[in-house]
């Protein structure tokens, strides 16, 4: 069990799970094309609530993926296997983190500029939304996966987990959806992605500890 | 516990066949405030070949997920030539192959690819080898979820003939086996432990060769 093997293998298994790695991708599109209906096709009122609309989508289509994290792990045993290998917990939590964002947080950054496009988003705002996506969805995943981590036993925590990690993705909320409504007023949005960056630094070493804690006390029947 | 690790280690000097592998000491577990062994003593070596016997719900996979350092719910001491486990944990599990009720086969891999990732010490040749051995072969290329119940986990019995770990400790390996692989099995078992290597099992199924067993379900299990 390398890590490298672990990396191939989750990436193996998500290609040819890709129908449903498609949900949350569907609905962060369902989420875009459905304001202008609701709300009204006005360019200019879309324009205002864009920013938000597109973080708030991006948002809850990652709470949507983070069950497959470990689920598929813990009920077939290999998270059992994983924690029995002699490599440490949290370096194969990263991997594991690194495969969901690369399967959930990045195409929901590259699909976001049509989101955009869709909701009339004035042309300031694009270079801030793809940046905060890209600091930001890092962020979720790695936020995500602590919840995820603790939930994984409870046959219905369905509720329990966006309740345990929403508090700490709200930071992220503020300070991405303003760097984009920043971008619009045609203002430096510099300031905002410091603070996603340093959030992200903070997360990347402090989230796969408390994962792999997590992990433990979710098998330790 | 109060002792320095090193001293542990002094004792029990890595190589030596006849030093203690695997020690309890002392064990009390409860659940649910039911008490399922107390004072539970063990030592076990390389060259065992231990059953865990007990009737249903006495404790058996309790113990093993103890032994195997998953469980922290007990009191008393479980030691790695002669280290405590969580210090020990690294060298025991370089050593350790456990299989526990799900035995970690991927559904959507082929038996292949699972002990492809399982075991990446080994050669495709190896994994051709022992998936034939398991009766698998004409198998390799297909989807496990594929696969029926008992196949799925030859996929990982396949593991016994290809991973180097000289500690097995496997829970109810016979589950879903048909006669033949049950008889193959124990072959396998038994050569493992002539071998030097330590063997721990649950079964409910008589084992025909000599063995030593663990008993549960009355208090003050002993070996």
């Amino acid at each position: 069990m390398t890590l490298s093997g672990l990396l191939k293998r989750d990436l193996l298994i998500a290609f040819r799970n890709r129908g449903e790695l498609m949900n949350p991708l569907m609905f962060f599109l369902m989420v875009a094309s459905l304001f202008p209906l609701a709300v009204s096709p006005d360019p200019k009122l879309l324009g205002v609530i864009a920013a938000g609309v597109i973080w708030v989508g991006a948002l809850l289509a990652t709470l949507l993926s983070l069950d497959l994290l470990f689920k598929g792990d813990y009920e077939d045993g290999s998270l059992e296997q994983l924690l029995l290998s002699p490599q440490p917990t949290m370096l194969w939590v990263i991997v594991k983190v690194l495969v969901h964002w690369l399967v959930a947080g990045l195409p929901l950054t590259l699909i976001a500029p049509l989101l955009g496009l869709m909701l009339s988003l004035p042309n300031g705002g694009f270079a801030p939304l793809m940046l905060t996506l890209l600091l930001g969805t890092p962020i979720l995943s790695l936020l995500g996966a602590i919840g995820a981590g603790l939930t994984v036993g409870l046959k219905k925590g369905g509720m329990l987990m966006p309740l345990l990690i929403l508090p700490l993705y709200i930071p992220v909320l503020i300070f991405a959806a303003s760097a984009v409504q920043t971008g619009v007023d045609g203002n430096s949005y510099v300031g905002h992605l410091a603070f996603l960056g340093a959030y992200l630094a903070l997360t990347v070493v402090i989230a796969p500890v408390a994962t792999s804690a997590a992990l433990r006390i979710s098998t330790a029947r | 516990m109060s002792q320095d690790p090193q001293t542990y280690r002094d004792a029990a000097p890595e190589g030596d066949r006849s030093a203690t592998w695997l020690a309890g000491r002392d064990l009390y577990c409860e659940r649910d405030d039911r008490v399922l062994f107390s004072q539970l003593e063990f030592e076990l070596s390389g060259g065992d070949l231990v059953r865990i016997m007990g009737p249903n719900g006495a404790g058996k996979s309790t113990l093993m997920r103890i032994l195997v350092g998953m469980s922290a719910g007990y009191e008393g001491d479980v030691l790695w030539k002669g280290v405590p486990l969580h210090k020990a944990r690294y060298d025991f599990h370089s050593e350790l192959l456990y299989l526990g009720h799900q035995v970690g086969v991927k559904g959507n891999l082929t038996p292949e690819e699972n002990l492809r990732w399982l075991v990446p010490t080994a050669s495709t040749d190896d994994i051709y080898d022992a998936l034939a051995k398991v009766r698998l072969n004409g198998f390799e290329d297909m989807m496990t979820h594929g696969l029926s119940a008992g196949q799925q986990r030859r996929v990982a019995l396949a593991r016994l003939f290809i991973e180097p770990k000289s500690v097995w400790i496997l829970d109810e390996p016979f589950t879903a086996i048909d006669k033949d692989g049950v008889a193959e099995l124990e072959q396998l078992l038994v050569a493992k432990a002539q071998a030097g290597g330590l063997v721990i099992v649950t079964t409910h199924h008589d084992l025909a060769v000599e063995h030593k067993t663990i008993v549960l379900g009355k208090t003050g299990g002993a070996l």
